[in-house]
């Protein structure tokens, strides 16, 4: 026998010279029937759901209880222990408060990233890639919700018009109103928001999510229907891929130029003004799409399986 | 300034663009896109590390305009060139390996998003090796969790979704407490930067201020990478986790995720604590303990198992206390020897769960010990990957295994006697308890059945004899080298990888060496 064959698994060291022959007095054992197996079945289900019989079940609820206080009175003590050691909050010689890092952001920050919003032009400047990163934790986390939650049109098309997913109430005109009045001023100021994150308080992740709070409002006034003549799936997809690719692409470019010392070409235009802060204000646009979409997302994934 | 030193940030940005574009394709395009990307970012890390192996040193790339401590810096020498290289050695075969299974596995129209989390997964491993940061290090950590359950639940059933739950609390414990930690080291050394976090660190420990905070903040970081990584008390979310997941998801979490994390303890350890500071403090002896009673109680917990691949999940809790009681000896020994055994756990345990589903796909999708009764001889190329696995993981000769074991007990020898005898017994114990369950598998996957004609009924050939029936295995339940090419392709890769680990493993050593001198 060629070891080929062997390998093929055509023919077997050990079986290929056996055969089948039956005995009269066969000793196998008799099959479960199907209604035998059911049954069976059933029995070990009662046994395994019956939650108030099992003595183990509550011990282990009940022992795991008082190690879950004990174990969260003991962190928290340890915590408190090492917060006593620590610098004062709010004194000026702390390590963090007079460390070379904070001083460069406060001092230079604004010449040097044209923000007149600290906050803002070190999360988007100095730090711009944890922030691609924090960004993308937002991206992943949709996914995830969309792989536990996410139906396929399909599925939903053929759903009752009852279920739970695809039925819509008669939408009360007060609430109809104060959304139809309500919503673009919402928007506008998350528009607002997220154009001037370099100048004031905000920035891309807070004027996104209004934006986003504006779209679920909206949502919930007027269902799905009417949503989905402006925003669909298809859109969201668009929307989604252009801002962070927008935002990969300036920040890649940002990351290579500044790393092989090439200026970038991006200016920094006059403090103060909205086109100002070189790369803040698309970083600002783009993240400002994501956490919209993100949030809209969100909502309609766990409200109806689908966008 | 050379091109190469650009790869490493464009393999990690990469991964990221690669994730966001898959979230738009078809499933075909998602799947090519990731194979390409993984075997791009496999040559750039080649690339990388001929080019710090020529220098002798390793790189500082500042991402963006402003250097450190002000902007982001990511910092690779030949340690972590080749773990991104091995990484990405390991991410796709295993990838590769669970393609058959995909159809079946994942539900329709949700396939491409196992691609973008596989992409941004990835990306988040080569962050995690190559930062220099440890607010980054934290972020990557996020979308590396994230990432993680989401592979764990794309398995549509109960008890994925239960897993994935657990997983997600315990590691969201896990994260919460690496954050805490990287607080309390901000606060009290007003940097973020791991290079200048170990100079503050340095004088607080000379002067005596602030000494209480630092190792407590040094504790939470390193009991939240253990919760992740799952060391002994820790590891309840681990065998579900593994053993119900789709096959690459499985082989990745449990050869690469809980290796992301032991990378950025021993980044924790060498660049942002200093080594002196870390064996002079009692965290090492309490690791050292924990990782000797892993050694013990998961591979017992295997020993119980009737599931293969419950089996082969807990034979990860063993092998992780391996790493940590190499760790726990806190002697550059100790550290080269868990450095190697990362490497070989990695490449043995994603081939036995991929040789395992092999295994259980010959024997009607049953993955009982009973049912598995003869498998190997129905799928001949699936066996040997579990046989060459199992021998890798007792520690025979000339597979990987035996070399991290030579290297741990090298290791053990150098200490003193209160930690020399445990770990040498220990190592010895859990050896025997290795084989024993590697190999009781290995006898039952290579027992020829007979299949009693009209019934459902199994029989070893043995027991068929002993009450006279003899019987022939039915041809439709083989399954041969022609119909899964690609399959056996990557087992005998795996092999060869294992054996590549297992030969040259001086010339790794050497490298491992080099790599942690530079990574200080």
């Amino acid at each position: 026998m060629s070891f080929k064959s062997w390998i093929n698994g055509e023919e077997d060291l050990l079986l290929n010279n056996l055969k089948t022959t039956r005995r009269e007095d066969d000793h196998v054992k008799p099959l479960l029937t199907d209604e035998e197996k059911k049954s069976e079945n059933s029995k070990v289900l009662n046994k395994i759901y019956n939650v108030e019989d099992n003595r183990r079940l509550k011990r282990f609820d009940k022992t795991y209880r008082v190690v879950a206080i004990v174990f969260c009175v003991l962190l928290a003590a340890a915590m408190l222990f090492t917060i006593s050691y620590l610098p004062k909050v709010g004194d000026p010689d702390t390590p963090a408060n007079s460390s070379v890092v904070s001083e460069r952001y406060i001092e230079s920050g604004l010449q040097e990233t044209g923000a007149t919003n600290i906050v803002t032009g070190m999360i988007l400047t100095y730090r711009a890639f944890d922030t691609f990163g924090e960004t993308n934790v937002l991206f992943i986390a949709t996914v995830c919700v969309m792989v536990l939650l996410m139906l396929d049109e399909k599925i939903l098309e053929k759903l009752d018009k009852t279920s739970d997913r695809i039925y819509e109430p008669d939408y009360d005109p007060i609430l109809t109103l104060a959304a139809k009045v309500l919503c673009p001023i919402i928007l506008l100021f998350g528009i607002y928001i997220v154009l001037n994150g370099q100048l004031s308080p905000g920035g891309g992740f807070s004027g996104g999510a209004i934006l986003g709070a504006a779209m679920i409002l909206y949502n919930a006034a007027m269902g799905f229907g009417k949503t989905q003549r402006f925003f669909n799936e298809n859109i969201y997809k668009v929307a989604k891929i252009t801002a962070l690719c927008m935002y990969g692409l300036i920040g890649t470019y940002f990351y290579i130029t500044g790393a092989n010392g090439i200026d970038n070409m991006i200016p920094l235009g006059t403090v103060g003004a909205i086109l100002s802060g070189g790369i803040i204000l698309p970083i600002d646009i783009a993240v400002g799409i994501e956490v919209a979409c993100t949030m809209y997302a969100f909502y309609a994934l766990f409200r109806r399986g689908g966008l | 300034m050379d091109f190469v030193r650009n790869l490493p940030a464009i393999s990690i940005l990469a991964c990221m663009f690669a994730a966001i574009i898959s979230s738009g394709l078809p499933r075909r395009a998602a799947r090519f896109l990731n194979y390409v990307l993984i075997a791009a970012v496999g040559g750039m890390s080649l690339m990388c590390l001929a080019y710090v192996m020529n220098i002798q040193g390793s790189v500082v790339y500042v991402m963006g305009k402003f250097p450190a401590p002000w902007g982001n810096e990511i910092r690779f020498g030949v340690l972590e060139c080749l773990m991104a290289l091995f990484f990405s050695v390991v991410m796709f075969l295993a990838v590769l390996g669970g393609r058959h299974k995909m159809r079946d596995e994942v539900a329709k129209g949700k396939e491409f998003l196992y691609y973008v989390l596989i992409d941004l997964l990835f990306s988040s491993l080569l962050a995690l090796v190559y930062t220099n940061d440890i607010f980054t290090a934290y972020v990557f950590v996020e979308i590396n969790t994230i990432a993680a359950a989401g592979l764990i639940v794309i398995r549509e059933n109960g008890r994925t979704i239960e897993a994935g739950v657990r997983y997600m609390v315990m590691s969201l414990m896990g994260s919460g407490l690496l954050l805490a930690g990287i607080m309390i080291m901000y606060d009290v050394t007003g940097h973020l930067l791991m290079s200048n976090i170990k100079e503050a660190v340095d004088q607080i420990i000379s002067s005596g201020e602030y000494y209480i905070p630092v190792i407590v903040a040094i504790a939470l970081m390193t009991t939240g990478l253990c919760i992740k990584s799952a060391l002994f008390p820790f590891h309840s979310w681990l065998p579900d986790a593994y053993g119900y997941s789709t096959v690459s998801s499985a082989a990745v979490l449990s050869s690469l995720v809980s290796k992301g994390y032991i990378f950025l303890l021993i980044k924790l350890f060498y660049r942002v604590v200093g080594f002196e500071v870390i064996s002079n403090s009692h965290i090492l002896r309490i690791m050292f303990v924990f990782g000797l009673i892993a050694m013990i109680s998961g591979s017992v917990s295997a020993i119980k198992q009737s599931d293969i691949r419950r089996m082969i999940a807990f034979s990860s809790v063993a092998q992780i206390g391996y790493i940590y009681m190499g760790f726990g000896m806190g002697t550059e020994a100790g550290m080269i020897a868990s450095i190697y055994h990362i490497m070989s756990h990695a490449a043995t345990k994603s081939m036995l769960f991929i040789s395992a589903i092999g295994l259980t796909d010959v024997s009607r999708g049953s993955r009982d010990f009973k049912d598995l009764t003869g498998a190997a001889l129905r799928n001949k190329v699936a066996g040997v990957g579990f046989l060459v696995g199992s021998l890798s993981m007792v520690g025979i000769p000339l597979f990987s295994g035996f070399i991290s074991k030579l290297q741990f007990m090298n290791a053990a020898v150098d200490l003193s006697l209160q930690k020399m005898l445990p770990s040498l017994i220990v190592l010895g114990i859990s050896t025997i308890l290795n084989a024993v369950y590697f190999m009781k598998t290995v006898i039952r996957i290579y027992t020829p059945v007979t299949k009693v004609e009209g019934g459902m009924e199994e029989l070893t050939v043995m027991e068929g004899e002993r009450i006279g029936i003899n019987g022939v295995v039915h041809e439709e339940d083989r399954i041969t080298f022609r119909k899964q090419i690609l399959y056996g392709t990557v087992i005998i890769l795996f092999i060869l990888l294992n054996i590549i680990l297992g030969v040259f493993s001086n010339e790794i050593i050497t490298m491992i060496r080099m790599g942690l001198e530079m990574f200080a």
